[in-house]
């Protein structure tokens, strides 16, 4: 098991406020890891930062077997290399079908001319039916995305990673707003997801990230406070007083 | 592609039946064709409207679909209508002097001859030499290269730098009115080497054809641009219909999403700003040959937010709702402030429309913009059913 992504010292203060403070964090391929802190703990800085959004003040981001810096890439470029990311509000494309949207993502040359002159194939139209089948919106392909429910929208949203193909998957809070089913259905994509690829997942729900059943990283206040499975940070004092000791979970 | 694409898209097929249906109409009826009911003014009036519908259709795809508003376009637009323009001047003027000279014993050398086309041509600001940019004057087909390379090189640096650097929303509006304004102040110079506030005239009369009359020649401006806006449609519908339209409105709807799924939103943007600015181009060429003038004014600020104002009350995002809203505005426009439209007499006040035609404008966008975003267009929503 190699490390993927290795994010080492990293820092960011935004207007004085220490965001991220000399984090430090690595991810295999294949790993499932499920990122929890609280409000403002930093999970979504530390997403921006990886792919490419926020730029960091020190530290290093380092991808793949060529330990190439993800530092000074455009998001597209970082993208390109092979990273999804899935938003903490749900964000697809609303005024056009869950089929468009999935297309769009499928891992195909993204320059313009390509686009312009590309054509639908039929290796391309399985793989649609394939992730729609996987995020079970197999009958709603035609349907324009705003229309879906809440929960549909972040299917669709973790589908359209899954269509990237990307080796790492960055997932923001996907179960939030989501009723108990709908968790469950999606802790099931996730770790399918896991078999084969790096997947990532920042969430509140404890009863989520004990369903994962993987190795969970606590963020506090931008820094790493433990790393273990999920009884063993929990059992963590420290984690306690800073975390579930003030938290309803 | 193209076939499959046309079969699909019912609304351009509508779209070019009315188009065909509308050119046959007119051209049946035109002076040149004998039946005279429709006058040549006439024709030239609905020749340089169907050219603003051209221009409407490429603001559409930038703004509409790719989500710039950019209030610059018309300056593309002006650039075409240049480009041609010298041609047509010098050539016109070419054709005079040649003549003239000719009737002297000794023959004229060609520097008197470029002399005397350079005093005709430039006269008016005080000076006969070609500036440089004159040096393809002399040839057509070099100055209908002009006609595309010039806007859309323009709009190619313009674009570079301000996509690279993410320009967008308002303030990248405001640099689309800045660029057409400084092009504007700077044509207004008289050193500027395109005759200043002048601008270039007689356009209408196209050299080579002194003998045709002016019917005919209107009827063939009028053909050439229903040509050019049914190809022009075509074009853009094909562009924003596949792949390529979902990549177009995704970064109007969501341009951070698009990035990260890996598509690099400025090389989009550029294409799109850059395609549309060549078929402004275009769209200007056809237009000021029917105008017979064009000058810096044209090309002023507010030109090219009436632009978005049309686009805005056509509907945006459906292309034909552009050609509404072109049409259907620049028609009332002249219609209005040429005095078409009868004073109102409210006793104590008389409404003339040549001075309250922009205060009804502006009141019809603001309605528009607040009770029927989808334009006249969204209308076409409630007759047809959009096929899934
Ligand atoms: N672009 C930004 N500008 C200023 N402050 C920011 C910015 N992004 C994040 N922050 C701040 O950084 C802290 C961490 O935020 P975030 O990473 O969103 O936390 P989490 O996702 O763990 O809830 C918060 O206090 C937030 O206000
Ligand atoms: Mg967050």
């Amino acid at each position: 098991m190699s490390s993927l992504l290795e994010v080492s010292g990293v820092s960011k203060t935004f207007d004085g406020f220490r965001a991220i403070n000399d984090l430090s964090i690595q991810i295999n391929e294949p790993e499932l890891r499920a990122i929890i802190g609280p409000n403002g703990a930093g999970k979504t800085t530390f997403m921006d930062i990886v792919t490419g959004k926020t730029k960091p003040d020190v530290g290093r981001v380092v991808w793949g077997e060529r330990n190439e810096s993800l530092l000074g890439l455009s998001e597209a470029e970082i993208a390109n290399k092979g990273i999804g990311r899935k938003f903490q509000k749900p964000t697809v494309f609303e005024d056009q079908t869950v089929r468009q949207n999935l297309a769009m993502a499928l891992k195909n040359p993204r320059g313009p001319f390509a686009v312009l002159f590309h054509r639908k194939t039929e290796e391309g139209a399985a793989r649609i039916e394939e992730i729609a089948a996987e995020i079970g919106l197999s009958d709603q392909l035609t349907r324009t995305a705003g229309e879906l429910s809440h929960g549909q929208k972040q299917w669709l949203e973790i589908g359209m990673l899954l269509a990237q193909d990307p080796r790492l998957l960055l997932v923001d809070e996907p179960a939030a707003g989501m009723t108990a089913e709908e968790r469950e259905k999606t802790t099931d994509i996730l770790r399918r997801a896991a078999q084969t690829r790096a997947v990532v997942v920042v969430e509140h729900d404890m009863e989520f990230v004990r369903r994962l059943d993987c190795k969970v990283t606590v963020l506090h206040e931008g820094h790493v406070l433990a790393e273990g499975s999920l009884d063993h940070v929990t059992a963590d004092p420290m984690v306690i007083d800073v975390y579930l000791g003030r938290s309803d979970a | 592609m193209t076939q499959g694409f046309l079969v699909t898209n019912r609304s351009v097929r509508w779209f070019l039946m009315a188009l065909a249906l509308f050119t046959a109409v007119v051209a049946f009826g035109s002076e040149a064709s004998g039946a005279g009911l429709v006058s040549t003014s006439l024709v030239k009036t609905l020749g340089k409207t169907l050219c603003l519908c051209l221009i409407a259709v490429a603001m559409d795809v930038v703004w509409g679909y790719c989500g710039i508003l950019s209030l610059g376009h018309f300056a593309f637009f002006g650039i075409g209508g240049y480009a041609v323009g010298m041609w047509l001047m010098y050539a016109r003027t070419e054709g005079i002097v040649m003549s003239s000279l000719q009737a002297q014993t000794i023959p004229p050398t060609p520097a008197e001859v470029s002399d005397a086309i350079g005093s005709q041509i430039f006269g008016v600001v005080g000076s006969s030499d070609f500036p440089m940019i004159w040096a393809f004057a002399h040839s057509l087909p070099l100055q209908l290269l002009m006609v595309v390379l010039v806007p859309g090189f323009l709009a190619l640096i313009f674009g570079w730098l301000a996509f690279r650097s993410r320009v967008t929303g308002v303030y990248l509006s405001i640099l689309t009115q800045a660029m057409t304004l400084a092009l504007s102040l700077y044509l207004f110079q008289n050193d500027s080497g395109l005759r200043g506030n002048n601008g270039l005239s007689g356009l209408q009369n196209i050299p080579g054809f002194e003998q045709t009359s002016q019917a005919t020649i209107s009827l063939v401006f009028f053909l050439a641009s229903a040509l050019a806006l049914g190809l022009g449609y075509v074009l853009f519908a094909w562009v924003v219909a596949g792949k390529m339209g979902s990549v177009v409105k995704g970064i109007r709807d969501n341009e951070a999403r698009v990035r990260f799924l890996g598509y690099r939103v400025e090389g989009y943007k550029l294409f799109v700003f850059t395609l549309t600015a060549v078929v402004s181009g275009i769209a200007g060429a056809l237009y000021y040959p029917q105008a017979g003038i064009i000058n810096p004014a044209e090309i002023a600020p507010i030109a090219s937010i009436y632009l978005a104002v049309w686009v805005a009350i056509g509907g945006r995002g459906r292309l034909y709702g552009a050609v509404i809203g072109a049409a259907l505005v620049s028609l009332l426009s002249s219609w209005f402030t040429g005095g078409g439209a009868p004073d109102v007499n409210l006793g104590f006040y008389r409404i003339q429309w040549t001075d309250w035609w922009l205060v009804l404008l502006g009141l019809s966008f603001v309605c528009v913009t607040l009770f029927f975003p989808k334009g006249i267009g969204g209308l076409f929503d409630y007759i047809v059913r959009k096929p899934s």
